[in-house]
């Protein structure tokens, strides 16, 4: 089952399975890739800023990071797993 | 021009980087600022074991040879050898973090793919262990191929074994970097987190002490409030703290005037040198302590982590006008002093919204402002108290402050839907985790942020308030004519009266707000000379207290009005010209004089048209 980075509820462990880099600026895709975004790699939703939830702090890989969920709509996840590729 | 070897210190922000680069050089450092770009360049000396010197030059931190912003834009530049007003560095030292090799370890890669000497520090070990991970850097080195040295920056840990390994390399100094790098660095992503599953041996515990503490400062309640009470805190800190030091500094400036007065003739140089230079210059330093206060609490925010949790929380808001929680940390500065806060906006990457944090800037109420704030609420706000203790002279002055930072809001979303229009850029920022900030770290950053400050404010504030000495000390008024009316200042004061008198400022008020282009707070003590002066013989009237005065001169309104002006009036023109600096042209410093008295001239209109009305 694949849902969306943005949809992803908090604290449940996922997968990075696809990254729709054309929905994204050229900007925005180059710092994902930067920060390590790539298929494959376990990532998870830890806190949503307040007033609104946006924007998300996620774990990816073993780097906590922050993004607007504008951008964590482009990535798409698998919940479970865990498995670190 | 010397020709010692250079080497470069290069690695993703967050690494520890900096604190390696102090670690190495100490205080040896120098701080310059690349061509054509507002790119600081800091480097340093070392030593090798063997005794050859090394100057060491610190990359601005970044995550790749895909530059985002334009510090990354420099770091790859100078590693390519196409950097203006930089060689090629001989050699590199690459930070890496443990804990954190699966994303380092890729651009440890690219780095390697340019085939020049090249030394890793792998740098955080310590926090490795702490998070139950085990580095082999035997393995790791055999993978990459490169020399792997463990360290510990912040405890000085595995220095000379860098040295060693700095010493060992050989150097080919004529080979070029290979900069045909691949664009798609997904390969190397995959073998970076293939490598890193090999050289670590155990599986981490988690972050629990970060996660502990994130859950708290980041709850959606708890959090802002965790941020407002330390933003209370640290203005508390500015404004008290600094009350020792700033009287330790007007006794120094007196006593330097006094001796001056005491020992030179007098003559024109001397009224130069008391009047003009000790008193210009003292008007800055003045300023010293409560921008090393506010510094210290930000660097200490930053260098524990807590700054990029406080962007993260204040995001949402700032996006609502168009900017994003980079700005924050630039618009907080802004409240000692816009100079410092305009000089931060390099963290903004985004042009646009880094050019509308620099034009709101001064918007921010600086401590410039107080003294003008202190004197007028002084005299015409009753200091009663308004219930729970609050009084109403406080209340004015934070009404003041939230007028400040509402306009400044206006300004921005009116700026991005106009001249800085652009789509929004997004807040994607790493979170690091949460460390102890070193004292040694916090020293040598408030050095340079001071120095930098007295260097750039310095020159121009003393060269502005000579000039405005001279304007309103010559010509001299003959007997009969008062001096604040007969000098060229005077003169220009009275044209400027034609324009401000509908908004309700007197004579004195426009001379005021000449000088007080120089620097804010002088315009009390043109306020106080004008009087002074003016009382001329009745030496009573010319002591009497500036409040008691002003009280007696000013209807409410056109006290009113001052205040208003002073909210948005586009002073100092240190400012101005820090921002001339940092967007290379006049187009807009002047578009920010521009906007800025306007606004200023219709909020102080507005005020005394409301007041005189309303009966005030």
């Amino acid at each position: 089952m694949q849902v969306r980075l943005d949809e992803l509820p908090y604290d449940t462990p996922a997968t990075v399975s696809e990254i729709h880099w054309d929905s994204l600026s050229d900007r925005d895709a180059r710092k994902l890739r930067n920060l390590g975004f790539d298929e494959g790699v376990a990532i998870e939703a830890l806190y949503g800023a307040p007033f609104g939830g946006d924007p998300l702090a996620v774990r990816i890989g073993r780097m906590q990071i922050a993004l607007r969920r504008a951008q964590a709509r482009a990535i798409a996840v698998t919940p479970g797993g865990g498995l670190a590729a | 021009m010397t020709t010692i070897p250079l080497f470069a210190l290069v690695g993703n922000p967050n690494a520890g980087k900096s604190a390696l680069f102090n670690a190495l050089t100490g205080a040896r450092q120098k701080v310059g600022n690349y061509p054509g770009v507002t790119v600081e360049r800091h480097a340093g000396r070392m030593s090798l074991p063997d005794g050859r010197p090394i100057e060491l030059v610190d990359l601005p931190g970044t995550y790749g040879l895909e530059p985002t912003s334009p510090d990354e834009q420099v770091t790859r530049d100078v590693l390519f050898g196409t950097q203006d007003g930089e060689r090629l560095p001989e050699a590199m030292i690459v930070v890496i973090d443990a804990t954190n090799l699966d994303n380092h370890l890729r651009f440890v890669l690219q780095l390697r793919a340019l085939g020049r000497p090249m030394v890793v520090a792998l740098n955080m070990v310590d926090m490795a262990a702490r998070d139950g991970l085990v580095v082999d850097e035997g393995k790791l080195a055999s993978e990459l191929g490169v020399p792997v040295i463990p360290t510990v920056a912040v405890r000085k840990r595995g220095l000379d074994a860098l040295k060693d390994a700095l010493a060992d390399l050989s150097m080919v100094a004529t080979a070029q970097p290979d900069t045909s790098v691949d664009r798609d660095i997904r390969h190397y992503q995959r073998e970076s987190r293939r490598i890193a599953a090999l050289a670590t041996v155990e599986q981490p515990r988690g972050r629990a002490f970060t996660r502990t503490i994130d859950r708290v400062v980041l709850h959606p309640v708890a959090g802002p409030l965790i941020l407002l009470a330390l933003l209370f805190i640290m203005f508390q800190a500015v404004f008290a703290w600094s009350e020792t030091p700033i009287g330790w500094i007007e006794g120094a400036q007196a006593w330097l005037a006094e001796r001056a007065v005491a020992t030179l003739p007098d003559n024109f140089l001397r009224d130069l040198l008391v009047e003009g230079i000790i008193a210009g210059v003292g008007s800055v330093v003045v300023f010293l302590p409560q921008i090393l206060i506010l510094f210290f609490f930000i660097l200490l925010l930053e260098a524990s982590g807590y700054m990029v949790r406080a962007a993260f929380l204040m995001d949402r808001m700032m996006a609502g006008v168009g900017l994003s929680g980079r700005s924050f940390i630039p618009l907080l500065s802004s409240f000692a002093c816009a100079i410092p806060g305009i000089m931060a906006t390099r963290s903004v990457e985004d042009p646009r919204e880094r050019l509308t944090t620099i034009m709101i800037a001064p918007l921010m109420t600086c401590s410039a402002r107080l003294p003008v704030y202190a004197v007028i609420i002084g005299a015409f706000i009753p200091a009663r108290n308004v219930g729970g203790g609050v009084g109403l002279q406080g209340l004015v002055l934070l009404g003041l402050y939230v007028t400040g930072i509402l306009g400044a809001m206006l300004a921005a979303w009116a700026l991005r839907r106009s001249v800085a229009k652009g789509a929004p850029s997004g807040f994607t920022m790493e979170m690091p985790r949460y460390q102890l900030p070193q004292p040694r770290d916090l020293l040598i950053g408030l050095w340079q942020r001071a120095y930098a400050f007295l260097r750039r404010a310095g020159t121009i504030i003393m060269g502005v308030t000579v000039a405005l000495w001279v304007l309103t000390s010559f010509p001299q008024a003959p007997v009969g004519e008062k001096q604040s009316e007969y000098s060229v200042a005077g003169r220009i004061a009275s044209g400027l009266e034609v324009v401000l008198a509908p908004i309700g400022f007197n004579h004195e008020m426009s001379l005021a707000v000449i000088p007080a282009m120089a620097a804010r707070e002088v315009a009390v003590s043109a306020l106080q000379t004008v009087y002074a002066i003016d009382a001329g013989d009745d030496e009573e009237a010319g002591a009497t207290a500036l409040g008691t005065q002003l009280a007696s001169r000013w209807s409410l309104p056109t006290a009113l009005a001052f205040l208003a002006w002073f909210v948005f009036a586009p002073q100092c023109l240190s400012t101005i010209a820090v921002v001339r600096r940092e967007t290379n042209g006049w187009k807009w410093p002047l578009f920010m004089l521009g906007y800025l008295f306007a606004l200023a001239y219709l909020a102080a209109g507005a005020t005394f048209w409301i007041a005189t009305a309303a009966g005030l």
